[in-house]
Formats: C-alpha cells, structure tokens, sequence
C-alpha cells in the first residue's frame, strides 16, 4: 500500500477562513477535507496516512521555518508519495502548495504533487520543478482535480513512465514529452489556421520562450519635483466600496480622488480584498495604501507632489489578462496625467 | 490546373517472372529491377528485396522513399527535369500505386540517413512501415564521390518507381480524386466570401547532400516561387537530401504533401486555397532574407489571409522559419507555423534555434532528440552498423544483439514537418 | 499590472510581501514589504512606530525609483 502525506491550508481543513491564516502547522492522522476524495479515487492503491494543516499567511511569511517544520512532519510517517492542494487560484495556498512540495521533494526524495489554476503564482514559480496538476479557478472544480490527481499521484508513487503534460493532466513544465495526436499535423495546422483567421480561439503546440519582460525605466532625476501617483492591489476603496469590486476574481478596478485627503481611516476607507484577513488594512487603510507618509512626504518637499488619483483593484484570483487590460487602460491616464513615477503596492 | 488522381490500392508485394499489378497484388521480376539499376556503371552491384508491414525487418541506413505513379493523360511525365523532360505537369490524370513504395539504400551516401522498422515500436513512428515497399540496395562502384553516389541513387529510385508506376497504367482505378485550383481571379470569383489561404514550403536546399529539385533545378538556385499544388503530386518535387532522417521530406512526402491534401479537402468550404508558394533554406544570411523577403511579397501579392509554413530540417533552417513568419505576418498575414522540435533528450533545452513572438501558431511534429529502444529484427535490409554513426545515433546505439538505442531522429520521417504524422509534442 | 505601468513608461517601484511572486510577475524595482494584510504597517506596533515603518519603506521606494537598474532588483535596504 502506497503510503500518502497531504497538505492542505486552513481553509480546507475546516479551521476558518482569513482570520486564521496565521495558525502554524500542525498534523492530523488521516485524511481531511479534500482527502476524502482523493482516498476515495485511489480507492486500494494508496492510503492518506496524515494530513499537514496550515494557515496561507503563516506559510508564507514564515516560509523557510515553515518548510522545515512540515518536513519534520512528514519525515515521521515515512510515506511514498506527498500531496499538497489542490489550490485552485489561491494565491498563497498556492505558493505553499508549490513551495512545499518541491521543499519535500528535494529533502525527502519521494515523488510529490500538487494541483492549481495555471494563472496561480505559485505555478509559475514551481510547475518546472515539480508536477502541478492544472485545475480550474475555484474550488468547484475538486472534482475535476481530484479525477486528474489522483491517477497521476499513483503513477509517480509506483515509478512509471509519465506522459505529455496533454494527456496527464500537469501544466507544461518546460520538459517537452512525445506523444500522438488524434489528427496529423497538417490537418492540425489547417484548423489552427482557421481558428486564427475566424479571431477564435487556439492552441500552439510550442509556445515560444517568454519575451514578456519589460525593461526597467530610467530612473527619476530629481524625486523631489516627480509627481507620484498610488496604485494598489490590496483593494483599498472609499468606505462601502461605490464601485462594488470584487472581492475576488476582479473584473474591474477604481479610480479615486484623493485631493485633500491626508490620513486614510477606519471611517472614510476599507479593503474590498478578499484574500487576507481586512481587520488591520480595515483599521488603517494606510496599511496597504500609505496616503499618510506621502503627505507628509509632499509637504516636507521629499516628493514633488502626490497625483490627485490613485487606482485600486483587488489582486486576488483575478485573471491575469483582467489586471493587465485594467493597468494598459489606466496607465495611458498616468501618462496624460504627466504622473513620473508610481508606487505600486500589493497584499 | 485540374488533376485526377487514380489510386490502385496495394495490399501486397510479391516477386514474380512477370512484373504486373492483379487484384491489389503487385509482381515484381527482380531481374528486371536490378538490370535497370545496373543500366548506371556507377553501380556495382544491386539487389531487391521485400518489406512489408508486420514483418520482423528493418531497412538501414534509408535515403529516399518514392512512390510508383504514372500520367495517363495531359502533357509531361512524373518527375520532370529528373526522368522526364521539363514540361509542365499537375494536369490530367495520374495513377497512383497507393500502398507500395520504393525504398533506396546500400553503402551510406552521407551521415545522415534513416531507419524504417516494419514492426515493433520503431514501425509506429514512420509511415513507411505501413506500405509494401521494394527495397533497392545499390552498392557503388570503388572511389565513387559522395555527390554522384547522391545522384546516382535518387536517379535509381525514380526509375525504379516509374518502371513501377508504369504497371498501372492501363488499369481502372479503385478510387478516384480530384484537385483543381483555379487562377487567382477566377478563384476570387468563384469565392469572394472565403478567406484566402496559401502554402509556404520550405526546401531544404543547405547543400552537401542536403538538397531538393524542382523541374531539375536545385533549389539553393531558385528565388521563392509559385507553383500549382497539383504540380507538385506529378513529382515537380525530389528530395536529394541527406539529412537527418526524421524531418527529411522524402520524395514520397513531397508527393502526398498533406499539407496540400488537407487544404484541398477545405478548399471552397471553409477556405480559398490559392496556391503554394516555395521557397528555400539556404546558408548565407543574405540569402535567407532575400527569400524570406520574397516569400512574403509573393503572400502579399496574392492578396492571401493566412499561411501555413512548413518547415525542413532544424537548426539554422529554424531562422528561415521565424524570419518568413515574421515578415509575413508583419504584412498583416496570419501565419501557422510546422516544425518539429530538438529539445535534448531529456526534453527540457529550447526546441528550436531561434523564435519570435509572431509565431504564436506552431505545430510540432514532436521532439527529434527523445530516445527510442528498437528491438532486434529477424531480418536486415542494408547495413545495420551504420547505427552508430548515422545522426541520431550514436557511440554504442547499436547493440550485440542487434537491438538499437538511439534518438527519434534515426527513424526516416518520425517527426516530419509537412505534418504528415500525428506525432507531436507537450 | 507593474509590467504594463512600467510598459507605458512610467518607472514603477513595487511594495509587495511575497517577493518571488513579484520577480516572476516581472517588477524591476522591489521593495520587500511586512506581511500579506499590512504591507506598510505592523498592528503589533504603535501607531506611530508604524508610522516610522512606512517612512522607512516608502524612503527606500524613493530610493528605488531614484537607481538606475538594468534588471530585476530587490531593495533589501
């Protein structure tokens, strides 16, 4: 019997939401939350013997003492396999899930995996290093997860031979794996190209390598004449956020005047973020967006002036695309706006 | 230009006294094979023998497959400028010995020639395993240089498959198909609402044993050009290559371009083919932007939407690739790009040579450098110690049993960039 | 978002907790922040020695935007 570790955040093991991001490791026997399913998928073949509970946000900030305390745990159930996730797009959950696994992986030296949406941080850091199984944006889609997961953990577990990213199931991890299409390539090539033609939706077989750097501006002469302007991702917006962003998964963002405003508070001020626990960004927003200090900045000469705008989005969950078409719209206005400089901060 | 294919449908390959085709069954008189061969004193000896699907046999090291056809009706003959004279073929009607092929090997000319298993794992990855195919093994004369030992044989294997081809002649076809392709305005009429599509193929045409004829020219010589897609499955193309054998666009690939099959089955449906336009893959740099140049105001002359490029070979023909992919679609041209790729044998080094963003499309015909184990066979066609020095192979890729540990590149058309194969990549 | 700010050509300095991410999203300039709910602040503290944080941070982002950086670079200090 194939012997299994799984992680999971404390969300999915019932513990709380945001409020207890912050608990630290701890272990339980068996399985738990999406355990259950995935015991049920291995049906005889494996069994879940621990579950490692942890808080996205202690993980995350506390990430090297984090990993060393988990392996420990680990390391006592002597397993054959680890399993961390599936994360969906959680953003920290994610990073976790990666960052663990791969920890595992190298110290351990037993196959692991885990499962997340591919617009998730973490699988960008870590799909190369370790097998992360592509599922959808939210947990809805378990089921789908745990159907791709499950066959592949066994595989990995047992030695065998792993297939194209395709047919397994993993996002594509910079290693190129033979396999055989339905169709030939030519007739593959006439649809793309019809695809193409029609503005509709295709594949490419080979993405190219990543060119999506930009290169760094030049830096700013004199920062005390630069009109800077405030962009964040942390959600924060006018109290009763008018704009009604989304908590998660933001289709939109805000732009807000803050002409006059020297202090952000508790009564003029909120986070419309829903990933992190809002209690301290919600008791003073300057936590997140620093409007205080730049005035004082803007006074004392330390900064030209601070721009009467500052854009806000919520970066949790939401689709790459989404927050790159909202900052292409927004930056024209920067520019029009004769804004030198920005400051950009995330949660 | 309109062309009606007859196919005769093959399903075995027998010696015989007389040569002929009955009931799907194609006889051969050896005698006559080799005496036809031997007609060139740059042989010294020829032998022919059998390959057929399902056997324990494996053919080594391969040059070129060709398949036997034959015009019945309109001007020319198969292969013009190689075996026929320069008229201009693609019209009428040409009959096809669908199922059979001639395969040419003996001495090795160059480093890189192929390997076609009928059977076992190795059988899966080249279409060739599944035809009856006639195998020519042609021993050169002492001293014979490289690039007449080249001409030689790919001289021999036309011959061979017209002598062939010839056999089907006066016989009714079992299926019949036409391709017509209609001049630019009279297509543009016929279609005025479809998008308009044409074929970019490039030849490999690098030199040292790495080249392809059209009409007879060697096509290092040629500027981008047009031609009939029709013209093409008259054999207007030949491969005189030399190279690695899985990317190598056999005469057999150039004669069933299923690039132009696949174009065709939407022609008038979904798309306007207009033509193919060929260019080359030369080894200057000015000559690969003069060509790619060129490919790209002949797409913008006929006014096309999209193109489909494929690709022959690796390595600097990737340049030409990206370059008529970026000068194409910089005309506002949409482009689908086939090739294959050469990301080391763990998978994980950047598969092609050079790359841009406009080719977002690209079809991959699947990793050339991944290992393959193929089994020993009962019989050899060729030489089999030529494993470990044909490209692909290498020190100790050939084993004491006769087994072979090499790449996919060693396998003749594994990863074929016409997309002939459903061979791909992840 | 930082990609395309910095895209329209506007230098941007990034104040994020989870710096990794930051590198793989593409910033430049990096300035590593506290934790993922108070980036520039520390509920832990007083009001006014989180204050002295965020001048602290929000100098260094100056900072940032004032070096000339030929690739991604992380201002620890």
């Amino acid at each position: 019997m194939i012997r299994v570790v799984h992680y999971i955040n404390q969300f999915f093991a019932n513990v709380g939401g945001e409020e207890m991001a912050h608990i630290p490791a701890e272990v339980r026997e068996g399985m738990l939350g999406p355990g259950l399913a995935l015991q049920q998928a291995f049906k005889d073949e494996a069994e879940i013997v621990a579950t490692i509970v942890c808080g996205d946000s202690y993980f995350n900030e506390n990430m090297d003492e984090a990993k060393k305390t988990i392996i420990e745990m680990v390391k006592k159930y002597e397993p054959d396999l680890f399993i961390a996730g599936p994360a969906f797009n959680a953003g920290r959950y994610g990073v976790a899930c990666g960052a663990i696994a791969k920890a595992v992986k190298d110290e351990l030296n037993i196959p692991v995996l885990t499962g997340m949406f591919e617009e998730n941080p973490g699988a960008e850091m870590f799909k190369n290093d370790i097998y992360i199984v592509a599922t959808k944006n939210s947990a809805a889609g378990m089921r789908d997860a745990v159907k791709k997961m499950a066959p592949l953990a066994l595989k990995l577990a047992k030695g065998e031979k792993i297939g194209a990213s395709i047919e397994e199931g993993y996002l594509p991890n910079g290693k190129r794996v033979n396999f055989f299409e339905k169709e030939i390539g030519a007739k593959r090539a006439v649809d793309m190209l019809l695809a193409k033609l029609n503005n509709k939706e295709f594949q490419t077989e080979f993405p190219m390598p990543d060119f999506d750097r930009v290169a760094p501006n030049p830096a700013i002469k004199d920062i005390t004449k630069a009109k800077i302007a405030l962009v964040t991702s942390g959600g924060i917006v006018p109290k009763g956020n008018p704009d009604h962003i989304e908590s998660s998964s933001a289709s939109k963002y805000g732009k807000y005047d803050i002409d006059g405003v020297m202090d952000l508070t508790e009564e003029t001020y909120q986070t419309a973020h829903g990933g992190y626990d809002p209690v301290y960004a919600n008791l003073d927003p300057d936590r997140v967006l620093p409007v205080d200090i730049l005035r004082e900045f803007e006074k004392e000469g330390k900064i030209g002036s601070l721009h009467r705008y500052y854009y806000a989005t919520v970066g949790n969950g939401t689709a790459v695309k989404n927050a790159k078409a909202f900052a292409e719209k927004f930056s024209k206005e920067l520019v029009a706006d004769g804004v030198d400089a920005v400051i950009l901060t995330s949660t | 230009m309109k062309l009606e294919l007859g196919y005769i449908h093959i399903k075995d390959i027998q010696f015989s006294d007389v040569s002929k085709v009955e009931n799907g069954i194609l006889y051969v008189n050896k005698e006559e094979v080799k005496a036809l061969i031997l007609e060139d004193q740059n042989f010294q000896k020829a032998d022919v023998d059998l390959a057929k699907p399902g056997e324990s046999v494996r053919i080594m090291p391969v040059k070129d497959v060709i398949e036997p056809r034959v015009k019945v009706e309109g001007p020319g003959g198969v292969f013009p400028g190689m075996i026929n004279k320069v008229e201009t073929v693609g019209s009428g009607k040409t009959h096809v010995l669908k199922g059979a092929a001639v395969v040419t090997t003996g001495k090795i000319v160059g480093f890189q020639e192929g390997i076609i298993d009928m059977s076992g794992p190795g059988a899966e990855y080249t279409p060739f395993s599944k035809l009856n195919n006639l195998v020519i093994v042609c021993e050169p004369v002492e001293g014979l240089k490289q690039h007449e030992h080249e001409k030689a044989l790919r001289f021999a294997g036309y011959k061979v498959a017209a002598y062939l081809g010839e056999l089907a002649r006066n016989l009714t076809p079992d299926e019949v198909e036409v391709f017509e392709t209609p001049t630019l305005t009279e297509g543009l009429k016929m279609y005025p609402d479809l998008p308009r599509v044409a074929y970019v193929e490039m030849l490999q045409s690098q030199g040292l044993l790495h080249d392809t004829y059209v009409y007879g020219v060697d096509a290092k010589q040629i500027l981008p050009t047009m031609i009939y897609p029709t013209e093409v499955m008259d054999g207007a193309i030949v491969s005189g290559n030399c190279v690695s054998a899985c990317d190598k666009n056999t005469t057999y690939h150039h004669l069933n371009n299923p690039v132009i099959h696949e174009l065709y089955k939407e022609h008038g449906k979904t798309l306007n083919f207009v033509g193919v336009i060929i260019t080359n893959e030369n080894v200057y740099l000015a000559d690969k932007e003069r060509s790619s140049n060129w490919s790209a105001k002949l797409a913008e002359f006929f006014g096309v939407d999209g193109v489909i490029v494929s690709e022959e070979g690796f390595g600097n023909p990737d340049t030409d690739l990206i370059m008529n992919c970026k000068k194409i679609e910089a005309k506002g041209i949409k482009t689908v790009l086939i090739t294959d790729e050469y990301a080391g044998r763990d998978g994980t080094s950047q598969s092609l040579a050079d790359a841009d963003p406009s080719a977002n499309a690209v079809v991959s015909g699947g990793n050339a450098n991944e290992i393959i184990e193929l089994p020993p066979m009962e019989k050899l066609i060729g030489h089999v110690e030529v494993a470990d020095v044909i490209a692909g192979g290498f020190d100790g890729s050939l084993h004491e049993d006769g087994s072979i540990t090499a790449e996919l590149q060693v396998i003749t058309g594994a990863t074929n960039e016409m997309g002939f194969n459903t061979l791909s990549a992840r | 978002m930082v990609k395309e700010i910095e895209r329209a050509g506007i230098p941007v300095v990034h104040m994020c907790t989870i710096v990794p991410i930051s590198l793989t999203v593409g910033a430049n300039r990096i300035v590593p922040t506290i934790a993922i709910p108070h980036p520039l602040g520390n509920p832990s503290l007083t009001l006014e020695e989180e204050k002295n944080i965020r001048r602290e941070l929000l100098t260094r982002a100056l900072k940032a935007l004032e070096t000339e950086v030929s690739e991604q670079t992380v201002f620890e200090k």
